[in-house]
């Protein structure tokens, strides 16, 4: 039989981000796809030689808009662990907190995209109305909608107040609410399972020897994620993996979609367990602090009052009942420099996250090696292609949650 | 601190084959030059949330066995590497030809160092 060969993306309607299959299909079954990258690779690891230890924070947040907070922890992480800082437990709650809002928040992009992705428009408007509210907890928390820079060497840049984290806890009731409304639709809908339920097999040795990671891996019936290890407050809130066993596309995306749910559980349980105390220890001394200052109260003030009277913002919810932004121990003094060599890992919405750097006892670091979940995933994805349906692959490839910005760097 | 353990260029794939009977994920390899003639190559395995790394050291210009007929994951931060540092390898199931994300007329390895030695009179 004549085969075909048909190139998809590196522009297509289901890729946020350019990633270039090369499709070979006989009549419409694929049967072999090649991957091309390089269309966003920034060399961002590169500018660790001129960039010191403290601003690569800064750099390595904008690897990945939707999960730059778990980027910065990753990196914090890595750092402390070389100059063998102790992060006090209140600052370890907040980066919990905080990083589960990016899962909710990037989870729930995704799910609409997915709904986008196989014509259920109206689902994938009702995805993104949720998140909303969590863009709004994110930016009257830390002043920012996505890139939320709260992590520091030592601890977190910002606090919460009691006030604040209970109108965290009704902002979050009220979209657990709402997700549980569309929980029928998403699960158990008959347009959803028919465009997902059989459609990008990956077994589960599969899953295992191709190397996959996050929902991809846990659709297939592994029960690992890297929030088992106990980072940040993970060790004292008794967390537990979500795993499906579907091996396919409903399969991923039935995790992500209980994986949401669970954030909201994480985020209320770190609220209620979360301790006193500092929320940035020093590193080894001081040193003159050139970490951005926070807003004052008034100018908050001042600017949410703005962006409250544009009409543009109508649909904003109720603001926050206290707008000033508590901030922590910011000036979190660092002194020294990092020598040494550390690996670390956290659980990106996407999945396993890791981080190998090496100082040279220099303020700029040696190396800082950064592997991504969607590059762990694109080996497993050339191997869901194979005999699916040429319709079905943008479901599929959709269906590993690709960031191609994370991905090439 | 990260601890590694030592893997000779004849071991590479010896190693990565037994890693694979025993169960072990690859998780990734990270290269760095660490002077003017040498690269580490380190390999992350993970088995029940459990890391173990293998560093490589080779001299520049040396050949490494790949490891992607052994684990096919390995294709992507192989040729990832090739681009980054032009560490080349052999029997890659997929070679890009070091444009993975370069374009091919590149010859520049990006995250090659080059350091400057004062010239002898």
């Amino acid at each position: 039989m004549a085969r075909t060969i048909l190139p998809f993306g590196p522009q297509h309607p289901v890729l946020p981000e350019p990633l270039h299959l090369k499709l070979t299909i006989e009549n419409e079954t694929v049967v072999e796809a090649l991957p091309t990258l390089g269309y966003v690779h920034r060399g961002l690891e590169k500018l660790c030689e001129i960039r010191d230890f403290n601003q690569m924070i800064q750099i390595v947040e904008r690897v990945c808009g939707i999960c730059s907070c778990l980027h910065a922890l990753c990196y914090c992480e890595g750092v402390e662990q070389i100059m063998g800082v102790e992060v006090p437990r209140r600052a370890k709650y907040l980066r919990t907190i905080w990083g589960e809002l990016h899962r909710m928040h990037s989870h729930l992009l995704w799910l609409g995209l997915f709904a986008d992705a196989f014509g259920f428009e109206s689902l994938f408007m009702q995805f993104w109305r949720i998140r909303e509210r969590i863009m709004d907890i994110m930016e009257a928390t830390c002043g920012n909608r996505v890139v939320v820079s709260v992590n520091v060497i030592g601890g977190v840049r910002r606090d919460l107040s009691p006030e604040q984290c209970q109108w965290i806890e009704e902002q979050l009731a009220i979209s657990e609410k709402e997700l549980k409304q569309l929980s029928d639709t998403i699960l158990s809908d008959y347009t959803v399972k028919k465009r997902t339920v059989g459609v990008g097999v990956l077994t589960k040795e599969q899953a295992y020897q191709l190397g996959a990671a996050g929902p991809t891996l846990r659709g297939s019936g592994w029960a690992q994620d890297v929030r088992q290890t106990g980072y940040a407050a993970f060790g004292e809130l008794g967390f537990e993996p979500i795993v499906e066993y579907g091996c396919d596309s409903y399969a991923r995306s039935a995790v992500r979609f209980r994986e949401t749910l669970q954030s909201i559980d994480l985020v209320r349980l770190a609220i209620a367990r979360m301790p006193a105390g500092e929320t940035a220890a020093d590193v080894a001394g001081a040193m003159e602090d050139d970490t951005p200052k926070p807003v004052s109260a008034g100018e908050r003030r001042d600017i949410m009052q703005a962006y409250n009277r544009d009409k543009r913002h109508r649909f904003v919810t109720a603001p926050p009942p206290n707008l000033d932004l508590p901030a922590g121990h910011v000036a979190a003094k660092v002194k020294g420099k990092p020598d040494g060599e550390a690996v670390t890992r956290v659980e990106q919405p996407r999945g396993e996250l890791l981080y190998y750097i090496k100082g040279n006892g220099s303020k700029n670091m040696e190396r800082v090696r950064i592997r991504t979940p969607t590059f762990a995933n694109i080996p497993p994805l050339l191997a869901m292609l194979p005999g699916c349906e040429l319709a079905d692959v943008p479901v599929i490839v959709l269906s590993i949650d690709p960031c191609i910005s994370c991905t090439e760097r | 601190m990260l601890e590694t353990l030592p893997l000779s260029l004849d071991a590479v794939r010896d190693v990565a084959k037994e890693c694979f009977d025993d169960g072990w994920r690859l998780v990734t390899m990270s290269a760095n030059q660490i002077d003017d003639a040498h690269f580490d190559v380190i390999y992350h395995y993970d088995k029940d949330l459990t890391m173990k790394h293998y560093r490589l050291t080779v001299p520049k210009e040396t050949v490494v066995p790949s490891i992607s007929p052994v684990y096919f994951a390995a294709l992507l931060v192989e040729n990832e590497i090739r681009d980054q540092f032009g560490i080349c390898f052999s029997d890659i199931v997929l070679d890009f030809g070091g444009a993975l994300y370069l374009e091919e007329e590149v010859r520049a390895m990006p995250f090659c160092k080059v350091s400057v030695a004062q010239k002898q009179s």
